[in-house]
């Protein structure tokens, strides 16, 4: 593996059984919730992650951090993989990839204080000897977090409800880097907020990404936020990456008739560029990841599509530059 | 000369809560215009849904109690309507779209069901020729093959056909208003596009107007004619879409634009933020409610709420900056 590469993933799959029968569960099938990605995180970038609901972006980030247990493919993080790492092996392994996530009102202990929340993790890993860490230091640490993430250390006492969605995220992010980890797998993290909070966060990501050395897997389905905080960007359809470039690129020359087709339809705020835009309006819904393909998956809604693309399926291939794309027509 | 079809003066809404009133709206005026579409635009609890949901009387009392204002439809104030006389307005006269769809479809009722029964009571249809719009909206609105699937049940459809369905409902009975509160907020940009084509497409077509509520200053840059902006309960800035998006005069505004990224516009580094958060709209003092977020703040702005400055027909701002020009 190459040395600026921190995670690898190749030809992860995620296939979730559909069960049918009440006391004798049988499979009949799977719901193919990514279905063969493979990707690269260069240390200290941050690759963005888009496409639709349900594309599989947040089964990707899950996998990656063995929340679920990938059907197939392997997730090397330094050099180890994960998917076949066990109990301490791995635990040691996850120090290094922490989560953000969308929701923060969900996504946080009602019952835990704000300081307990974001000490959580140091505390596990020390009452399992894992982490050399006294009692006061977490304490320290703790305050340390919440200043560094713009929170008041005065507010260490307080409930999760007593915070606004802007703060709770924040403390989303304290809580993540306590164990000073090396990725973090972002799921969402500014979605569910204002515009104005929404840029504080994406604000303090960044600094926290200088300071701190971080790499991001970012996921949102903000194609404006990805492209703002993003060095590189992976377009997902239907559970596969369909092209990976830098985000300028992507707007100005995208390959790939659906990077195209989400590129046009993301709106601007700007009456003038509005008026003048083209839109590619594509026809029908994502379809339901319940079926083998055989062919290209976006190839039902495709304006493009050719005979070709009906009965095999495209590889990435690398284009100029770091550019790469799945798709026949390239 | 442009008609002014719906005309709101001075709504105030507030809520009666353990915490207090919560003056979610406090004094909103505005004037809507045969078939344009009007923007409302704030950030999450700025009082856009309770400006709306007033002008329907679907305020739930208690807590909620519309204290005072006006909104005078063709010259009729629909705060003085009665019961009977509402519910003929809603559906008929002014149609509605919400954010989630399944909150306003029944989810145990075939959708062909919904809507016969939608248009035959504001209408004066029998059921077969009730059906046959259905079908015809349906078909406008981009359901394929709607003859029969309008024979199945809200959960067979997926959130854009939903989204859709509601638009067909809405605009079935030819309202002169449509309020589309974030009506494509749960969906995906691809399919927002959809919807917001459609919507655009009919309303031309039907000549109707719209009140379109939305957070996302995107959406509105593309389809709205005038723009309204709420902060706390109030209209603190209101233009034309030219006008809010070259030269908007609020700090408040000001501050939306310039942090939402563009992806035109590649922004690397910092964005520019709002720092602070939006205030409670409990027990708010006289005073500018921005002020402690505001890069402009003065002594007036801590004191007293900023007058209404107009710069001409449908240009207003309520900011001190802009006291003393003419
Ligand atoms: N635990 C699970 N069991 C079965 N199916 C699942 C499970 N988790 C996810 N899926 C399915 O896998 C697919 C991908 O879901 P995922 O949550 O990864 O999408 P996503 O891209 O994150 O979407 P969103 O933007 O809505 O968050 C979906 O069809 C979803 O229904
Ligand atoms: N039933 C209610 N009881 C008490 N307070 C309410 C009620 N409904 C709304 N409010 C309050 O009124 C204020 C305005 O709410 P409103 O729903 O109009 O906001 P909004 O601008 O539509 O926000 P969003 O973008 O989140 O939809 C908020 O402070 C809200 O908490
Ligand atoms: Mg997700
Ligand atoms: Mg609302």
């Amino acid at each position: 593996m190459a040395d600026n590469i921190l995670l690898q993933v190749r030809n992860l799959k995620m296939h979730f059984p559909i069960e049918e029968g009440i006391l004798l569960r049988k499979k009949v099938g799977a719901i193919r919730a990514i279905d063969g990605i493979d990707l690269d995180i260069e240390k200290g970038e941050t690759l963005g992650l888009v496409g639709e609901s349900g594309c599989g972006k947040s089964t990707t980030a899950r996998c990656i951090a063995q929340l679920h247990k990938p059907t197939g493919g392997e997730v090397l993080f330094q050099g180890k993989d994960l998917c076949k790492a066990t109990g301490s092996e791995l635990l040691s392994a996850r120090m290094g990839i922490q989560m953000i996530f969308q929701d923060p009102y969900a996504s946080l202990n009602p019952r835990m204080t704000a300081g307990n929340i974001i000490a959580e993790p140091m505390v596990i890993y020390r009452e399992r000897k894992m982490l050399d860490i006294s009692k006061k230091e977490i304490t320290s640490r703790v305050e340390d977090l919440m200043e560094k993430v713009g929170l008041s250390k005065h507010f260490k006492n307080r409930y999760p409800h007593e915070f606004s969605g802007g703060q709770r995220q924040r403390i989303g992010v304290a809580r993540a880097l306590s164990l000073n980890p090396k990725l973090i797998l972002a799921d969402e993290p500014v979605s569910a907020l204002d515009v104005s909070i929404q840029s504080q966060i994406l604000n303090l990501l960044d600094d926290l990404q200088k300071e701190f050395d971080l790499t991001f897997l970012f996921i949102a389905h903000d194609l404006a936020v990805i492209q703002h905080i993003s060095t590189r960007v992976a377009v997902m359809y239907l559970g596969r990456i369909v092209e990976i470039s830098t985000a300028e690129e992507l707007y100005k020359k995208p390959l790939h008739p659906y990077t195209e087709a989400l590129m046009s339809a993301v709106p601007i705020p700007d009456p003038d560029i509005e008026r003048n835009r083209k839109r590619i309006i594509l026809t029908g819904d994502v379809p339901s990841p319940d079926k083998e393909r055989f062919g290209c998956y976006f190839y039902d809604r495709c304006p493009k599509r050719m005979e070709k693309c009906k009965s095999s399926i495209p590889q990435l291939k690398v284009m100029e530059g770091k550019h790469q794309v799945a798709c026949f027509l390239h | 000369m442009s008609e002014v079809i719906l005309k709101v003066n001075d709504l105030k809404t507030y809520f009666n809560t353990d915490d207090g009133i919560v003056k979610a709206v406090d004094g909103v005026s505005f004037e809507l215009e045969k078939g344009e579409m009007l923007g409302i635009v704030g950030e999450s609890g700025s009082g856009k849904s309770v400006t709306n949901l007033s002008l329907m009387k679907l305020i739930p009392s208690p807590p909620g109690k519309i204290m005072s204002g006006t909104a005078m439809l063709d010259g009729v104030d629909i705060f003085k309507m009665n019961d009977n006389e509402i519910r003929k307005l809603r559906g008929n006269r002014i149609g509605m779209i919400f954010q989630d769809p399944m909150t306003s479809l029944n989810p145990f009722l075939r959708i062909s069901t919904q809507m016969i029964e939608t248009i035959m009571l504001h209408q004066d249809k029998d059921k077969s020729a009730a059906r046959a719009r259905a079908v015809e909206m349906l078909e406008m609105v981009g359901i394929p093959n709607p003859s029969k699937r309008i024979n199945d049940y809200p959960h067979q459809f997926s959130g854009g056909m939903r989204q859709r369905v509601m638009i067909a409902m809405a605009l079935s009975c030819d309202p002169e208003i449509l309020i589309a509160d974030e009506p494509t907020s749960a969906l995906d940009v691809t399919i927002q596009a959809q919807i917001i084509e459609v919507m655009q497409e009919l309303c031309r077509k039907l000549n109707t107007a719209v009140i379109m509520i939305t957070h996302d200053l995107g959406v509105v840059a593309g389809i709205c004619d005038k723009v309204c902006v709420m902060y706390a309960g109030r209209i603190v800035e209101k233009g034309s879409n030219d006008e809010i998006f070259k030269d908007p005069k609020h700090p408040y505004t000001q501050g939306l634009i310039k942090s939402v990224p563009r992806l035109d516009r590649p922004s690397k580094g910092r964005l520019y933020s709002i720092e602070g958060q939006p205030p409670n709209v409990i027990d708010l003092p006289e005073c500018c409610p921005f002020h402690p977020r505001c890069e402009k703040a003065m002594d007036k702005c801590r004191n007293t709420y900023p007058p209404l400055k107009v710069f001409g027909k449908g240009r207003e701002v309520s900011c001190w900056l802009y006291e003393g020009e003419k």
